[in-house]
């Protein structure tokens, strides 16, 4: 009996572990609690690629991809306890969650891991002297909010002085990110910057909106996410704040913000760096190799979505550092530091996203040794509330570097100085 | 001139808010007065029950994901939809059987054990409510409508234009929240005060073993008030839930209903609609005059600051019984 039970236990262990030669990706996902129903749908996308390319090619150069999930609940201790529990062998982690990334980039430094947090943590990790193990592109928030003042450059022919913005952002270090930025950007262009915060969860925010009825800003950008998204986008059509002039981060920027809303949320507009929908033919290879064989995450019910995609672009990402790290190190079994030399010579082509089967859906960038965040495009996207989806209603815009790259040079030397880090000779 | 419409206008709206707090903290009140039991699970019953009638009227299979993960089917939902009305009344008859299982399974095992335990049994059900509803209905956000209006009022926009030259900001959906809580209160005092099993109720409420001692069920009693509750948490859950979308979050209004709760007294019910009405006022007042120049964002740590002023004063809360023992 003790011979079976120890076969038994023996047996369950070699299932539950991954195989040493696999290529594992851990998945530090929130599917619970208050930020669960963004959590889920991202955590689908980034699962079911790397399932499409196991069932599909194999793999990638021969390698299986093991993508164990642990659910964070989107706090900050239980993602630092997933990612200690799930480090063994890992190469790279991707938590969804400034927070937690914040407690990470001194971690992956000590355990040699790479970090991607595509469109959100710390903006200055873009200095990949300083933050040799994180990468950020193919944008971050500052690039974020400089792309929408872009927008609004353009909507106003190129002159904002005098006009009036608020920021209505979740009182966190992801919702203060962007306000040096636009402070510096107001600077610039002469417009008034108005912070707003909203208290998490941002369940109630009736006074943050009398305010700015009161104001009567020109344009609202807003920086939340969960229930804050929601509560916002109603709050506005309540006071009939024009929706054509409210613009969230990508994080603001998923059908799950607007549709609670209903016909009220329509002309809301969003940036963002991926595409959305099921407008492209890898979703011909998904249906045929994940889908149809019940291999989808959850069943596949959020395919498409404006954060399923972005998990999905996630996904695509570190696969092509993957393939890259392979080719630069001539063996299909890399580790963490050799993905990190894939990330670094990456260089994301439009062909290439063509090649995978996402034509436009993100940026051309190339990443380097100095360069972890890429050249910060991103587009402008609108709810149509009638059909029930969101329009691509520019280009990608690059932001505007000349006020971008001093501020990430001067918060990651002070990074650097605050950590006793020697910058990195690129 | 402007800044006194402009704080006239905030002083409305936070006792808008505030009712909208109380018919949280009303739940936590009735099962409090009752049992003695201060119901962890309160906000999460508004959730579960919000989740529920969205599922109904949506004609949602329950339990969708995992009939479809055990037995590889696709099920999601029925052919039908139902009316908000008799979706509602299902719902309350699930928050019924709801109280029926968690006397029969919870609380009846714990009679007689410290209020400590029965406390840390409603974190429990907390936490089982809330993944069972994550199970049962799955965990995307679900809009609510059930023919509430939403959105400001035109009527009162334009008679305070006309009368002050500044239109005031009034939400319709809080205005009908305000009438629907006065009901609610007033169907709650009818029933304790009216009516044999009210009677019976408050009389649990004064003294257990009195109250047994002339033949009150004390389990009939518990199943009473927590179906009572479940359906106030139900009304809660529209109203929040017609807001915000159904999600997940929602069960984090409780922490909105604590601070009324230690104004108001855990067992009064007008306690429960004045202590809302002052820390709504109290908090949006706050965030109006004081939030500019501190940052803003005061309006969570304010309202449990201006309770702790209150209970300074009044440890039992505004409206709470004074415990007096004698030695």
């Amino acid at each position: 009996m003790k011979m079976k039970l120890a076969a038994l236990a023996a047996g369950t262990m070699m299932a539950a572990a991954p195989a040493m030669a696999d290529l594992i990706v851990p998945n530090l996902s929130y599917r619970t609690g208050a930020y669960g129903a963004g959590g889920t749908q991202y955590a689908d996308g980034f699962n079911d690629y790397f399932t499409l390319l196991n069932e599909r090619d194999g793999g990638i150069g021969g390698e299986m991809i093991q993508v164990p999930e642990c659910e964070t609940a989107y706090n900050t201790e239980k993602g630092v306890e997933c990612y200690e529990s799930t480090k063994e062998g890992a190469l790279v982690f991707n938590p969804l969650s400034t927070g937690i990334t914040y407690q990470l980039i001194p971690k992956v430094s000590v355990d040699q891991k790479v970090l991607y947090t595509p469109g959100y943590g710390r903006t200055s990790a873009k200095n990949g002297q300083v933050f040799e193990w994180v990468f950020n592109a193919p944008a971050n928030y500052w690039d974020g909010a400089s792309v929408a003042i872009k927008y609004l450059l353009d909507e106003n022919g190129g002159d904002l002085n005098g006009k009036k913005i608020a920021l209505v952002y979740h009182n966190s270090a992801y919702g203060k990110e962007p306000i040096r930025t636009l402070t510096e950007l107001g600077e610039k262009h002469g417009f008034e910057l108005t912070e707003i915060p909203v208290e998490a969860p941002g369940q109630e925010q009736k006074s943050q909106w009398l305010q700015i009825r009161r104001d009567q800003p020109d344009y609202v950008l807003m920086w939340g996410w969960g229930v804050m998204n929601q509560v916002a986008i109603q709050e506005a059509a309540n006071i009939r704040f024009p929706m054509e002039n409210f613009i969230g981060i990508w994080w603001t920027g998923s059908e799950i913000d607007v549709m609670p809303a209903g016909a009220a949320s329509n002309g809301y507009k969003a940036v963002t760096f991926n595409g959305v929908g099921t407008d492209y033919p890898i979703y011909e290879d998904l249906q045929t190799h994940v889908i149809e064989p019940g291999l989808a995450s959850q069943g596949g019910e959020h395919i498409g979505s404006a954060v399923y995609s972005r998990g999905m672009y996630a996904a695509v990402v570190i696969a092509e550092a993957i393939r890259k790290a392979q080719e630069l190190a001539g063996t299909s079994a890399i580790d963490a530091p050799q993905l990190r030399e894939g990330f670094e010579n990456l260089n994301m082509t439009q062909e290439r996203l063509a090649e995978i089967g996402l034509p436009d859906f993100g940026p051309a960038f190339e990443l380097s040794c100095s360069n972890h965040g890429g050249n910060g495009k991103a587009r402008i996207q609108q709810w149509d509330a009638e059909a029930q989806q969101w329009t691509l209603i520019t280009d990608f815009t690059e932001p505007d570097s000349e006020i971008l790259e001093p501020l990430i040079e001067a918060d990651s030397t002070a990074f650097a100085e605050e950590n006793g880090i020697t910058p990195k000779d690129c | 001139m402007d800044q006194l419409f402009y704080a006239s206008e905030v002083f409305i709206n936070g006792l808008m808010t505030g009712v909208m707090y109380s018919l949280v903290a009303l739940g936590f009140v009735l099962i409090f007065k009752a049992s003695g039991v201060f119901n962890y699970a309160q906000g999460v019953m508004a959730l579960f029950a919000a989740l529920t009638l969205v599922g109904i009227m949506e004609g949602q299979v329950p339990f969708s994901h995992l009939i479809n993960a055990t037995f590889g089917t696709h099920l999601s939902n029925f052919s039908w939809t139902v009316g908000p009305v008799v979706a509602i009344l299902l719902t309350a008859g699930v928050m019924v059987l709801l109280a029926i299982v968690i006397e029969k399974l919870v609380l009846q095992h714990l009679v007689g054990q410290e209020p400590i335990i029965l406390f840390m049994a409603t974190i429990g059900l907390a936490y089982f409510l809330e993944g069972l509803g994550d199970v049962m209905w799955g965990a995307d956000i679900k809009t609510l409508d059930v023919g509430l209006p939403q959105g400001i009022s035109d009527t009162i926009e334009q008679a305070t234009a006309n009368w002050f030259g500044y239109g005031f900001f009034i939400d319709r959906l809080d205005i009908w929240a305000t009438i629907i809580a006065a009901l609610l209160v007033a169907a709650l005092v009818a029933f304790s005060q009216y009516t044999k099993q009210g009677r019976a109720m408050r009389a649990v409420a004064d003294d257990h073993q009195a109250a047994l001692s002339v033949g009150i069920s004390l389990q009939f009693i518990w199943i009473m008030v927590w179906s009572i509750a479940g359906f106030v948490a139900l009304v809660a859950g529209i109203m929040w839930g017609t807001k915000s979308g159904v999600q997940f979050s929602l069960s984090l209004i409780a922490l909105k209903a604590l601070p009324v709760l230690m104004l108001g007294g855990f067992t009064s019910i007008p306690g429960a609609i004045v202590g809302g009405l002052i820390i709504g006022v109290g908090e949006k007042l706050f965030e109006f005059f004081v939030g500019p120049m501190v940052g803003g964002a005061t309006e969570n740590w304010f309202a449990y600051v201006l309770a702790l002023i209150f209970l300074v004063f009044r440890p039992q809360g505004l409206f709470g019984e004074r415990i007096i023992e004698r030695v």
